[in-house]
């Protein structure tokens, strides 16, 4: 399932502060937009897509706003824009965060996400869409996160 | 080839020259999280399985829920307390971080890096300050440096005289209100023009501080004569080549705005985007009833912003709402003694916090509670905020929330001055 956002979707909205005292990301799972949208925590399952607006991610720097999805499992967010430090906690843990415009996207279409091509398919609406993913994003989501590639083989893994 | 002072600063830490859009790994020169960030940290940096590379240049504030209100929150901040232990590195208890970074730590040209996104208040002092996640912080704290993609800039030059009753605050809500909450992500906001150097390092916090509100990954003043009497006052030298510290003539920039700040009224966002900026005056006619009113936060919690208030509330010597007043840190406090500001506060009925964030992030004292109406001089009116996801939070100036507090709904500040 799609589950479609605007624009600004701050992580205020995502973990709001009074709740935000978990460490591990099963735990925060349960309070991901848990007053914006409380169904969402209950009703989202493991691969499922977050399509959201301008500016996804902004606010506060809390990195559970990334853990409560990466806790859900989420399959990748696609957003028109991102706010920084936002993407930069999701390539830390290798949640898949996608710069695009899908334009209409329906929350029951069926989609296929093709990283080796870089191309993401609506087989509902019999679209193809070309996606720009940064190499970095890529190696950081197959490798579980620039974390682990850190831990591995240091800062040379990640320089161009 | 020209560089903006946000390129030179990257190129002075990562050892080569670079621009905007270069890909770094730069050497930092303070790496701080907060009791809240802190948190996320400890995880990832137990994964990295390395001991903190630099435990002199390495500071956790205790500042967002400081003393803890609950149990479980003082329990992590034991963790905390016993990882900084292991590791050597220091916990400040003495107000919000990045004020207290300002007041005894950062030199101008420095390249800083923090758990918290307002981070940028920093470059006031001519430095880079950059705000991170908790995981970039871990890796920060194990490595000593960390990598970035060296930004574009945008260029605010600031022009004219403040009118009476308008702020710095209200020049960083007509920024907010022309390029909205996204507008400068991923870059530096440079503020530049001979209103800036009027400024004191004070107010050029709040241009800073409010820069995050846009998206801005830091936000940076040119250090001046300003900064340098204020590194004097505050017992820190001043030693560098001022050339490396301001964007070469020709330095290139993706935006270029000018601001006329004689044009400003006195401004408030409204309830729940920071763009949503209004005139105060035209809000006034809508008698909108206030219940809490909150003064401090890295935007606006140092002396300054205390005088302001105490001017407009001694006016009026009683207040119709709840005021909570919360000094920046210990040093402001301190000083808000001895000027005998915080025993008139307290004489007309307002409640003073220990330094730190206050109310802001709706965790510990101040919470608001359903449909509850706040003006805070803080920088976020998110849904939630502060408490309940019904309460209403209007963002303005120290003085147009005093103002505020002494009739009892959202009034400008100009009938005080």
């Amino acid at each position: 399932m799609n589950w479609i956002f605007g624009d600004n979707i701050n992580t205020d909205l995502i973990t709001p502060g009074r709740y935000n005292l978990e460490i591990k990301p099963k735990k925060l799972a349960k309070i991901a937009f848990c007053e914006y949208l409380p169904e969402f925590s209950k009703k989202v399952k493991k691969d499922d897509f977050i399509i959201a607006g301008r500016n996804f991610g902004c606010g506060s720097s809390r990195e559970s706003a990334v853990l409560a999805l990466k806790g859900l499992k989420i399959k990748a967010i696609f957003a028109k824009s991102f706010s920084r430090i936002f993407y930069r906690n999701c390539l830390n843990h290798g949640l898949l965060a996608i710069e695009a415009d899908l334009g209409s996207v329906d929350k029951n279409d069926k989609l296929v996400l093709d990283l080796k091509r870089k191309i993401l398919y609506n087989k509902t609406k019999n679209k193809k869409i070309p996606l720009r993913i940064p190499e970095l994003m890529i190696k950081a989501h197959q490798k579980g996160g620039i974390l682990s590639i850190l831990k591995k083989h240091g800062f040379k893994a990640i320089q161009k | 080839m020209a560089q903006t002072i946000t390129e030179k600063i990257f190129s002075l830490h990562s050892l080569k020259k670079v621009f905007a859009g270069d890909f770094v790994i730069a050497n930092l020169d303070w790496i701080f999280a907060h009791d809240s960030s802190t948190l996320w940290v400890l995880e990832p940096f137990k994964k990295l399985g390395r001991k903190v590379a630099r435990p002199s240049k390495t500071i956790i504030f205790f500042d967002h829920v400081f003393p803890a209100p609950r149990v479980e929150i003082a329990n992590f901040q034991l963790k905390i307390q016993e990882f900084a232990k292991r590791e050597k590195i220091r916990i400040i208890k003495e107000g919000v971080c990045h004020q207290v970074l300002v007041e005894k730590f950062v030199r101008p040209g420095e390249l800083v890096v923090g758990g918290d996104s307002h981070t940028p208040t920093i470059g006031a002092l001519g430095a880079l300050a950059i705000g991170l996640g908790s995981s970039d912080i871990a890796i920060a704290m194990a490595f000593g440096k960390q990598y970035f993609l060296v930004p574009d800039s945008i260029k605010v030059e600031v022009t004219g005289k403040f009118k009476r009753g308008t702020f710095p605050k209200d020049l960083a809500l007509v920024l907010a209100q022309k390029i909205g909450p996204e507008g400068a992500n991923y870059k530096v906001i440079e503020w530049t023009g001979e209103t800036i150097s009027r400024m004191s390092v004070s107010e050029r916090m709040t241009l800073t501080n409010m820069s995050a509100e846009m998206g801005a990954k830091t936000s940076i003043c040119p250090p001046d004569k300003m900064v340098e009497n204020f590194l004097k006052k505050h017992n820190r030298s001043f030693k560098f080549d001022k050339r490396q510290l301001i964007s070469d003539k020709n330095a290139k920039y993706c935006l270029s705005l000018t601001l006329d700040v004689s044009k400003i009224p006195p401004l408030i966002a409204k309830p729940h985007e920071i763009d949503k900026v209004v005139e105060v005056k035209k809000l006034e006619k809508e008698k909108i009833p206030v219940d809490q009113v909150f003064i401090g936060s890295c935007t606006n919690g140092r002396i300054e912003d205390l005088e302001i208030a105490f001017k407009i509330l001694s006016k009026a010597r009683k207040i119709k709402t709840k005021l909570i007043i919360v000094p920046a840190s210990h040093r402001v406090y301190l000083e808000a003694i001895k000027r005998r500001y915080i025993q008139f506060f307290i004489k007309i009925g307002a409640i003073i916090f220990p330094p730190g964030c206050g109310p802001c992030l709706g965790r510990h004292g101040g919470v608001l509670g359903d449909g509850e109406v706040c003006i805070s001089t803080s920088n976020r009116n998110f849904p939630g905020r502060m408490g309940s996801p019904k309460a209403l939070i209007f963002l303005a100036s120290p003085a147009t929330a005093a103002a505020s507090a002494v009739k009892g709904f959202i009034t400008d500040p100009r009938r005080f001055l």
